[in-house]
């Protein structure tokens, strides 16, 4: 694989995502909810704490326990929904416009395109996380959250989102119809996220296959601001995983 | 350059090319000619590496296809039938892009990108849009981005089709204009093109190679057969009568005042007979002479006949 050339092809999607206005739609809303819930979540914090110290009442809660963590929490859950319209045109509209010939007909190799669509499709929801540091910023300007838990936090969302960009980018390589690689990818994220849940009613090794597989619940120690070699492992065999299908699917198409 | 051996290619049950062989030499400029659905698009595909052959071997520059994909995808410039063009960049960024991808050194990438936007008479539109471009304007973006590389090959699937006459003017004039340089191998569906740009043809119909040579060559091997063509003053049923009855005559055929009168291949000189025929019917000949048989009628001859070997 060539660096260079995936990033040729990783630059162009990049810009092209700003020549519609789906990119400006989702960051913005993106923003808004997050805004919304953020300071949702500092009122209610707010006020519990005003509570605790007035009345005694309820707990003593950290600014990282009250705020971050169902901050990014809540964050993950809306990339689940916004990341297919991140990942939906990358192959879809390629292939629908045959534009797909000119990448496959140029000197660059299957895994330097599926590589550099993934570039430029992790590189967008950096921006859309990284625009949502005005929210921690906020909080560090008033108060002394964990920066570790933040850090940990904001990295497991990535990672995670990374994953749901993968499935997005596989199943828009099967289908031409970008409606239908939304909607499969939605399904498809939305169950390995919630796979965990049959994970109580399982057999003793079955509950732990299942919890192992789950988007989520490998989130979760990230949330706590711990980063475990465990939960990378994961997310990155997943990533690799999803892009070497995506290599798969697109190579066979050559074969029809 | 590009050699072509027992090239096959099924989709599924359908086979749509069949056992190809073929060679193209440095600096030539071929024609693909055949009707649509004769297989030309799917012979470029894989020449181009984009799909592999069912059976057969291609190298170009000396590299085999499947083995080196890379290094013959290097040597092409490719305009497939449809171009690969990215509605929402401007022209220049495009072939920036397309620069990029062919790994045109970072150095080169400006003057490379004037050179194919001079090359394609692009300059006026440079800045825009693509997606706002005419059709003409659209399939020149897509001959310049087959270009930008300078390749050594270019596989043009089509490159004129559904352009107006004064643009398919332009792109024959650029495509000649890069003769020499580049070995060229170009397709239709329609005879002028090919006959106006292509020193050899290449026939193909269903799959199948059904001749190949130079123009000259084809129109001299194919003249089994001599067409009159004859202007008169009043064409009636009586006279072409009395030219259908001179032997030697196969048929004629009439659209107004002018007759096309088909003969038998070596009957001799038979020009005089079918005069006097026209004279003594009263038709008045204005204009009389043999006409050179026309590709488009080669065309047509060789693939009724390939379709009356298999009717056999
Ligand atoms: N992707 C495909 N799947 C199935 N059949 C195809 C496909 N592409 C082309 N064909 C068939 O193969 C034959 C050759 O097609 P093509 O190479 O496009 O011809 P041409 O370019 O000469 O018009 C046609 O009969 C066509 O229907
Ligand atoms: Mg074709």
């Amino acid at each position: 694989m060539s660096f260079a050339n995936a990033w040729t092809i990783a630059r162009r999607d990049f810009r092209s995502y700003f020549t519609t206005p789906i990119a400006y739609i989702v960051l913005a809303l993106f923003l808004a909810i997050m805004g919304y819930m953020f300071f949702n979540m500092l009122a209610y914090f707010n006020e519990q704490a005003m509570n605790y110290q007035t009345y005694n009442m309820g707990h003593s809660m950290s600014l990282s326990e009250g705020v971050i963590r169902p901050l990014y929490g809540n964050m993950n859950v809306i990339l689940l929904f916004f990341s297919p319209a991140i990942t939906m045109r990358l192959f879809a509209e390629e292939r629908k416009n045959q534009t797909i010939q000119l990448l496959m007909t140029s000197p660059v190799s299957l895994t330097d395109i599926v590589f550099g669509k993934f570039l430029s499709a992790t590189l967008f929801v950096a921006v859309m996380i990284g625009a949502t540091l005005v929210y921690p910023i906020t909080l560090m300007i008033f108060g002394q959250p964990d920066v570790g838990t933040l850090v940990s936090s904001i990295l497991g969302t990535f990672l995670l989102t990374c994953c749901l960009l993968t499935t997005g980018i596989l199943f828009s390589a099967m289908t031409e119809n970008q409606i239908v690689a939304v909607f499969l990818t939605v399904c498809v994220n939305f169950l390995l996220w919630i796979i965990s849940w049959s994970a109580y009613s399982a057999g003793p090794v079955w509950s732990d296959v299942l919890m192992h597989l789950s988007l989520i619940n490998h989130f979760m120690k990230f949330s706590q601001g711990a980063i475990e070699t465990a939960d990378l492992v994961y997310y990155f065999s997943f990533i690799f995983f999803g892009l070497f299908l995506t290599h798969r699917v697109l190579d066979s198409f050559r074969w029809r | 350059m590009i050699q072509v051996t027992g090239l096959s290619k099924h989709y599924g049950p359908r086979t749509a090319i069949d056992d190809l062989n073929f060679e193209v030499k440095k600096g030539e400029i071929v024609g693909f000619l055949g009707p649509n659905g004769a297989g030309k698009s799917t012979t470029m595909k894989i020449i181009t590496g984009f799909m592999p052959a069912s059976e057969g071997d291609v190298t170009v520059n000396g590299f085999d296809v499947f083995d080196r994909p890379i290094e013959v995808k290097r040597a092409i410039g490719y305009l497939p039938e449809t171009p690969p063009i990215y509605m929402e960049m401007t022209v220049r960024d495009f072939l920036d892009f397309a620069a990029r991808l062919n790994q045109v050194a970072k150095s080169d990438v400006k003057r490379q990108i004037d050179w194919a936007i001079e090359k394609t008479n692009l300059g006026d539109v440079a800045n825009r849009i693509i997606g706002n471009l005419s059709k003409g304007y659209k399939q020149r973006v897509g001959l310049a981005q087959a270009l930008v590389h300078n390749p050594p090959v270019l596989i043009l699937d089509e490159p004129t089709v559904g352009l107006d006459p004064k643009q398919i003017i332009e792109i024959r004039e650029l495509i000649k204009g890069l003769a020499g340089e580049h070995t060229i191998v170009l397709s239709s569906h329609i005879l002028p093109e090919v006959t106006a740009t292509c020193g050899r043809i290449i026939v193909i119909n269903r799959g199948r190679i059904v001749a190949e040579d130079t123009i000259d060559g084809l129109t001299m091997r194919l003249k089994k057969g001599l067409l009159l063509q004859m202007t008169v003053a009043a064409a009636n049923p009586s006279g072409i009568a009395a030219i259908k009855a001179v032997p030697g005559v196969t048929g004629v055929s009439a659209t107004g005042p002018k007759l096309v009168i088909e003969l038998a291949p070596n009957q001799g000189e038979l020009r005089d007979r079918v005069a006097k025929a026209a004279v003594e019917s009263g038709m008045g000949i204005l204009e009389f002479g043999a006409e050179k048989v026309s590709l488009e009628e080669i065309f047509l001859q060789l693939t009724t006949e390939e379709n009356a070997k298999e009717a056999v």
